[in-house]
């Protein structure tokens, strides 16, 4: 029987009611008394030198209140990078300055030179038209592919930086000679040259700031579309504006949805802080669709050589990898992470492989900054090797299913630890392997592909088994690897005297639906009624700490905090219950919401427990604090590791080249599942995405560093009739060993395993048509492009 | 400026207008109904639609000085009379039809405009229906569902769960 309330139920979403009756409230939704306008000034070259700012004629116009150029922000810190990466010979990766607004040069088309405060949008709007007007800048050759940029030294994104390197980093490096000498040993070696597509996240809701600052107190307060309220504190008021932390409060209120574009703090939050205390009244500023497009962080594009050495049966020996990743033109936030200790450390696979080594050159170009997007490094690795695994299986001629099964780690290798630096804990990948067959029906596949040829169409199967390191993430170890901040979390449980429950809690939910599924925790656990249970986030002056939502670390990291705060409510509530019962405390156990003394039915309430705790007069006042009130920090023991297999089925139209998914089916294990409801869903949007990568979404620059793609009609976002029903499935679970709850984390499945399944399919599908000649296709699998790989 | 009066989820009101004042921002701005979304400048997310005269239309496409009088209805005005959720707005909660809640006043606003047009719409046609409204977190499925449920359709047997 599924459970109706608690840990396991499908319970419905609290926070649904606000959205579905237009009463969320989102940043741009704040109005305030007294506000001012930002719009920003941005680039409309991929390279310049600023030669002039007039900003005369813009200040002077109707409505202005002030212009601020990159000159006003000269003096304060810049946005950095929040990991530290060692290039192979062991120097420090280069780290140039990311400031508020562009001074000096602009480096990318977007990149924000000006801003323009005023009464009113519409001025601000007009403002910023003439101060583009009254611009001068000198455009630079713009340095847009990734090979040219690190060939051509005289050119440069950053004028100290001569090769337009970030850094050349090895994985492991010490590994190096062995696996070079495992692949020329191998009896049979694999290669594959393929481009992971840059992405631009486009979460529905655009970014949007609000600043507001009281004379009075010196205090700021900054209200603003982040997936991390407490990490853009203390980016904006430690790193950049020199604000005190105590003098800061960040608020993320609803959130339009993320997927790693809001975890980064961006220069409009400061600019907007600054304008709100030059001119003594709030500043708003929210982006138009084509500043998305032009200014988020962008994710992905990689360009990838992968090797693979094997014996001729399929087991693999080897695996080396060479990327070029494109950081775009400053480090966001997690930009030097994600190529790197999110992606490198993925490259076994969930396969027992010997040998692998990862070589990743980060470059410089003059385009949006790239950083993690939904997977983050994960989805590369996965598709690089996926994508080379299926190439062997066809160069070999064998079962791809097989080829699996013969390489992934059995259950009994566990702990298991990679060539790459993790140690899987758990997982059973046959198993899932084994439910993904049965759910996509394999065996009747050949019967649906003579339908299809009977349509006129090409059908095809494509596989792939995933894993991913998430739960982000131990601190200790983060930190060996180059990490600024430490990746722990904090909850506080308050339970109020009436016995309704207040948790604050560092995660952010901008659509995973924390509110509801928290608050199934803490209600089973302290057998109280869901409704008793209020989750609030996203409010520094509210919540004790929090590094937020991204990477699967909700649940994993946040969750487990706030399972440990229960604890310690536990606990203490046994030491009340002790004094009112007269037990030893020993003696007290806790269980469906009652304080009980073993061996008798003597009992308090969790109801009652509390209101002693508040109103203390029968109460060991001596030796215990009132309140019941409870913090707790946790600090995850190791990565957690979601696994699964995908099976994409496509059917391909042979004279027009378009793709079509007719059937995708997921099976995962996700460790313990709080909401089954709540998890399909992360599935669902994540297969969507990833459905998006293979065969739509397209991010372009021409070579002069124009952004072809900048707006919904040019760049192609999956809707509704690009995508089937999918089959989904988390029975096969293996809980994770090393946090409280079990939970392995699902936000990013999807979109790590479906790329390379989708694109075996389609690669499948003209095999099976006879153009064997087609070994590869690059995403987006268009249908020009697959026209032209069979007509090729 | 000038005045523009219209009828907004069954309420004579009225406020202030440019001429270039677009129809979403005269709800958002003008009447404070921040339900209705803007998610694009090029008309092609759809998180902006509402009906106008019965008919969904994307608020972001239209000027308020056009709309003298119309009868307009937003997703403040979609729940019954009592508050509870209206039966597509219950379906999309029952189905898990939203994640982050950003698309969804327009997914609630076009998805009410098909039924009323086909009340029993194929898969297909919901599909093809919602083609205009972008959701970047469900990947559609429980949209789909949730659409199909609220025309009385057997869920299960169209969808695997
Ligand atoms: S705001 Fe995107 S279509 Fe209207
Ligand atoms: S629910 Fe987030 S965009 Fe649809």
């Amino acid at each position: 029987m599924p459970k109706d309330t608690g840990i396991g139920a499908s319970s419905k979403r609290r926070e649904d009611v606000r959205f579905l009756t237009g009463k969320g409230l989102y940043t741009d939704d704040v109005s305030l008394h007294a506000q001012a306008h930002a719009v920003m000034v941005r680039s409309t070259v991929a390279h310049g030198r600023i030669v002039r700012i007039d900003t005369s004629a813009a200040a002077a116009m109707p409505g202005v209140l002030a212009v601020f150029t990159g000159e006003d922000f000269a003096a304060v810190g810049g946005n950095p990078a929040g990991w530290l990466i060692n290039s192979r010979d062991g120097t420090p990766m280069r780290e140039p300055k990311r400031p508020v607004l562009a001074h000096g040069k602009v480096r990318h088309v977007g990149d924000a030179y000006a801003a323009v405060i005023a009464e009113t949008y519409q001025q601000a709007k007009d403002a910023a038209e003439q101060l583009a007007a009254d611009t001068e800048i000198e455009e630079l050759p713009a340095i847009v592919d990734m090979k040219a940029a690190v060939a051509d030294a005289g050119n440069r994104v950053h004028d100290e930086i001569p090769d337009n390197l970030c850094f050349d980093w090895g994985w492991i490096e010490d590994n190096r000679a062995a696996v070079d000498a495992a692949m020329k040993a191998a009896p049979h070696v694999v290669t594959l040259e393929l481009v992971n597509n840059r992405l631009v996240p486009n979460a529905m809701e655009p970014r949007a700031s609000i600043g507001e600052y009281n004379p009075g107190t010196g205090d700021y307060k900054l209200t603003t579309t982040s997936q991390n309220p407490h990490l853009t504190r203390l980016l904006v008021a430690a790193f950049v504006m020199g604000i005190p932390e105590n003098k800061l409060t960040v608020v993320a209120p609803d959130v339009g949805g993320g997927f790693g574009s809001k975890i980064y703090h961006y220069g409009e939050e400061a600019l907007v802080l600054a304008a709100a205390k030059k001119l003594g009244r709030p500043v708003r500023w929210t982006a138009e669709r084509t500043e998305s497009f032009l200014s988020d962080a962008h994710g992905r594009d990689h360009v990838t050589k992968i090797e693979l050495g094997c014996t001729k049966e399929g087991e693999i020996l080897a695996i080396r990898t060479e990327t070029l990743a494109n950081v775009g033109a400053y480090l966001s936030n997690f930009s030097t992470a994600t190529p790197t200790f999110l992606h490198g450390t993925l490259m076994a696979g969930p396969y027992k492989v010997p040998h692998v080594y990862v070589n990743v050159k980060a470059v410089f170009t003059n385009t949006a900054p790239v950083d993690a997007y939904r997977g983050a490094g994960r989805p590369e690795a996965t598709y690089s090797l996926e994508r080379v695994i299926d190439k062997m299986c066809r160069e070999l001629n064998l079962d791809p299913f097989e080829v699996r099964r013969k390489n992934l780690l059995t259950p009994d290798q566990f702990p298991y630890t990679t060539p790459v630096g993790l140690v899987y804990d758990t997982g059973n990948y046959q198993a899932t392997l084994d439910k993904a067959i049965e759910l996509g029906n394999v065996a009747g596949f050949e019967k649906r592909a003579a339908e299809s040829k009977a349509r006129g169409k090409l059908r095809g199967m494509g596989l792939s088994t995933w894993i991913e390191a998430c739960g982000i993430a131990p601190s200790h170890l983060v930190g060996v690897l180059g990490s600024r901040v430490g990746l722990y979390d904090a909850a506080t449980v308050r339970v109020n005297a009436t016995g309704n429950i207040s948790v604050m809690t560092g995660a952010h939910s901008h659509g995973q639906g924390h509110e509801t599924v928290f608050a199934q925790i803490v209600a089973e656990r302290l057998g109280i009624p869901e409704s008793s249970v209020e989750i609030v986030h996203g409010d520094t002056s509210k919540i004790p700490f929090g590094m937020g939502s991204y990477g699967s670390r909700s649940l994993a990291v946040c969750g487990s905090a706030m399972n440990k705060a229960v604890d310690k409510i536990i606990a203490k509530g046994k030491k009340i219950a002790a004094h009112m019962l007269e037990a030893a405390e020993e003696d007290i156990s806790f269980a469906d919401g009652k304080f009980s003394v073993a061996g008798t039915d003597k009992a308090k309430t969790f109801g009652e427990i509390a209101f002693s705790a508040y109103v203390p007069h029968n109460y060991p006042l001596e030796t215990l604090e009132p309140g019941l009130e409870e913090t707790a920090f946790y600090d995850p023991g190791n990565f957690t590791y979601p696994a699964g297999a995908y099976i994409c089925e496509v059917e391909v139209d042979p004279d027009t080249g378009k793709v079509d998914v007719v059937a995708f089916t997921a099976a995962d294990d996700f460790g313990n599942v709080m909401n089954p409801m709540i998890v399909e869903g992360q599935v669902h949007g994540g297969v969507g995405q990833g459905i998006g990568q293979a065969l739509c979404e397209n991010t372009s620059y021409d070579e002069n560093g124009q952004l072809l793609t900048g707006s919904f009609m040019d760049y192609a976002m999956p809707r509704a009739d690009d995508v089937p029903f999918y089959t989904v499935d988390h029975s096969c679970s293996t809980p994770c060993t090393h946090n409280p709850l079990g939970v392995k984390g699902c936000g990013e499945a999807g979109a790590i395993g479906t790329p390379p399944a989708v694109v075996n399919a389609v690669i499948d599908a003209l095999h099976r048509g006879g153009m064997t000649h087609v070994t590869h296709i690059d995403m987006p699998v268009s249908p020009h492009r697959v026209w032209q790989a069979i007509n090729g | 400026m000038t005045k523009v009066t219209m009828t907004v989820n069954g309420k004579a009101v009225s406020a202030e207008a440019e001429g270039r004042t677009l129809l979403v921002n005269y709800l958002r701005e003008g009447l404070g109904l921040t339900g209705t979304h803007v998610g694009c400048d090029t008309s092609q997310c759809g998180a902006c639609v509402v009906h106008v005269n019965g008919k969904a239309v994307k608020s972001c496409t239209v000027f308020a000085a056009d709309l003298e009088g119309a009868e307009v209805r937003t997703i403040e005005g979609m729940a019954n009379a009592d508050g509870s959720l209206s039966v597509i707005q219950q379906a999309f909660q029952d189905h898990h039809g939203l994640q982050c809640g950003f698309c969804t006043p327009g997914m609630v606003m076009s998805s009410a405009a098909l039924l009323a047009e086909n009340p029993k719409p194929s898969e297909a046609e919901v599909r093809h229906y919602l083609e205009g409204n972008i959701c970047r977190c469900t990947g559609y499925h429980n949209i789909i569902k949730a659409v199909l449920a609220a025309s009385g359709q057997d869920v299960p047997a169209v969808a695997a769960e």
